[in-house]
């Protein structure tokens, strides 16, 4: 890597603290030409109001998804879009952005899809260095256009299908979303808007663990112990477990699969993006109410 | 649902010189009309500040969005809505039906098409999802404007 890796205590306690970098390196590492900062949010338009000086965007929605087919971006339209925004292969890229960077986490997610070495999460994303009353502005950042090369995205590595989670059943899943929605209550997030998914509840044997629990107050991620509790010894993970996590869209479950994978050092993690809304309107797959996990019913 | 003698009415004029704004931009400018918007959307009343009884929680948007239709003595529909600053995106829509909507009456206002948010040019810019917060908004105001006139 080209660019140093920050050596905040608290990251040196995470399997691979190089992932993170914290408010103060980040102020201190701007203008190094081997860095671009990248905002991501929810909010299309919040960027807009004022960014990390030099930043620039890109939008989960308008950017990284297809705008026909429902999947991500190919290669070809990855290395266009990342060539204009100054992004080369070997560059060091940070992410932040609202919400305690569930946006970012996705948006780092989809970098890792197509290989993208150097991606790093800027801990505690809009939310800190806002309250630390760092510098914003409005100002257009300069992008110089570059070469990115055309990568074949690998759907295989960190991203699971129906059809993967369909055979996984006895392998542990986390449902990240709020417990109205595991329990079946409802099928969105509280106060999101409904995306029209048929069937309310839960996948089998999923435990559910909210994705918002690994963060703190401060939009940071949770420390290496509390994120144990949590994932350990609360949903039961162990060493070497290979894991699928879920959530409605895929977006709040890439939050987690960042915490297990880079956090936490699990290996075998991946991210179920068809999540809630495929496999809640899909058609004879088994659906669990209730709080419990639940186990898979016999097919019929 | 759409009634045929809605579908008929013609768009309130403020209503479609905001769509023509943002139909005559590039996608790109389009983002920046919205963010004028965003700024542009008033306070609440002062009136209505010390009563958050009065106030509506906007479920469908993504931050919390609170809404209140006002019909006056002269039967003129306002409709004011607060949206925190990081939502820009969401201080926008409501400053869009703010405008939009300014001066109609309640029959008026019933008849703007419920698919007006997809009809201003911002699918591409701003997502069909996120669009919806804004149909949400407008369903809202609809129903108020509705249960203040049986009031």
């Amino acid at each position: 890597m080209t660019v140093e890796v920050d050596a905040h205590e608290k990251f040196s306690a995470y399997a691979h603290p190089e992932r993170l970098v914290s408010t103060e390196w980040l102020q201190a590492n701007l203008g190094n030409p081997n860095i671009c900062v990248v905002e991501s949010d929810e909010d299309v338009l919040l960027y807009e109001t004022g960014h990390i000086p030099g930043a620039v965007k890109i939008d989960w929605h308008t950017d990284l998804n297809d705008p026909v087919q429902r999947d991500f971006i190919n290669g070809e339209a990855f290395s266009a879009l990342l060539g204009s925004k100054g992004i080369s292969r070997d560059t060091t890229v940070i992410i932040y952005g609202d919400k305690n960077n569930w946006w970012a986490a996705y948006a780092l997610w989809i970098f890792t899809l197509f290989g993208h070495e150097d991606v790093r999460l800027l801990d505690g994303g809009r939310a800190k260095w806002e309250a630390e009353g760092r510098e914003y502005t409005t100002e257009a950042s300069k992008t110089i256009p570059v070469d990115y090369p055309v990568i074949e995205r690998d759907d295989t590595t960190v991203r699971a299908f129906k059809e993967d989670v369909l055979d996984h059943f006895g392998k542990p899943l986390i449902d990240v979303r709020s417990p109205e929605e595991f329990s079946g209550l409802r099928t969105t997030a509280p106060a999101y808007p409904e995306e029209g998914t048929l069937r309310a509840g839960h996948i089998p044997t999923a435990q559910s663990v909210p994705w918002g629990k690994a963060a703190a107050e401060d939009g940071t991620f949770r420390t290496l112990e509390e994120l144990n509790a949590l994932y350990r010894d609360g949903a039961g993970l162990r060493d070497g477990d290979d894991i699928i996590a879920y959530c409605r869209i895929g977006e709040r479950s890439a939050h987690s699969w960042f915490v297990l994978t880079h956090l936490l050092g699990f290996e075998n993690v991946r991210n179920y993006d068809g999540s809630w809304t495929e496999w809640g309107s899909a058609v004879r797959v088994p659906i669990v109410t209730g709080s419990e996990p639940g186990e898979v019913s016999s097919q019929k | 649902m759409i009634s045929i003698d809605a579908a008929d009415a013609p768009l309130p004029t403020a209503l479609a010189e905001i769509r023509d704004e943002f139909l005559e931009l590039e996608q790109r400018d389009r983002l920046t009309l919205l963010l004028e918007f965003a700024n542009e959307l008033p306070d609440l009343p002062e009136r209505y500040q010390d009563h958050p009884d009065l106030l509506e929680r906007v479920l469908e948007c993504q931050s919390p969005v609170y809404m209140f239709v006002e019909l006056d003595d002269e039967d003129i529909v306002h409709l004011h809505v607060t949206a925190p600053r990081e939502s820009p995106t969401t201080r926008g829509f409501a400053s869009i039906l703010a405008q939009g909507l300014a001066g109609l009456t309640p029959e008026q206002v019933l008849a703007v098409p419920d698919d007006y948010p997809n009809t201003i040019g911002l699918t591409a810019a701003v997502s069909p999802l996120r669009l919806r917060g804004m149909s949400a908004l407008l369903g809202r105001t609809k129903r108020q404007v509705k249960e203040k006139m049986s009031a």
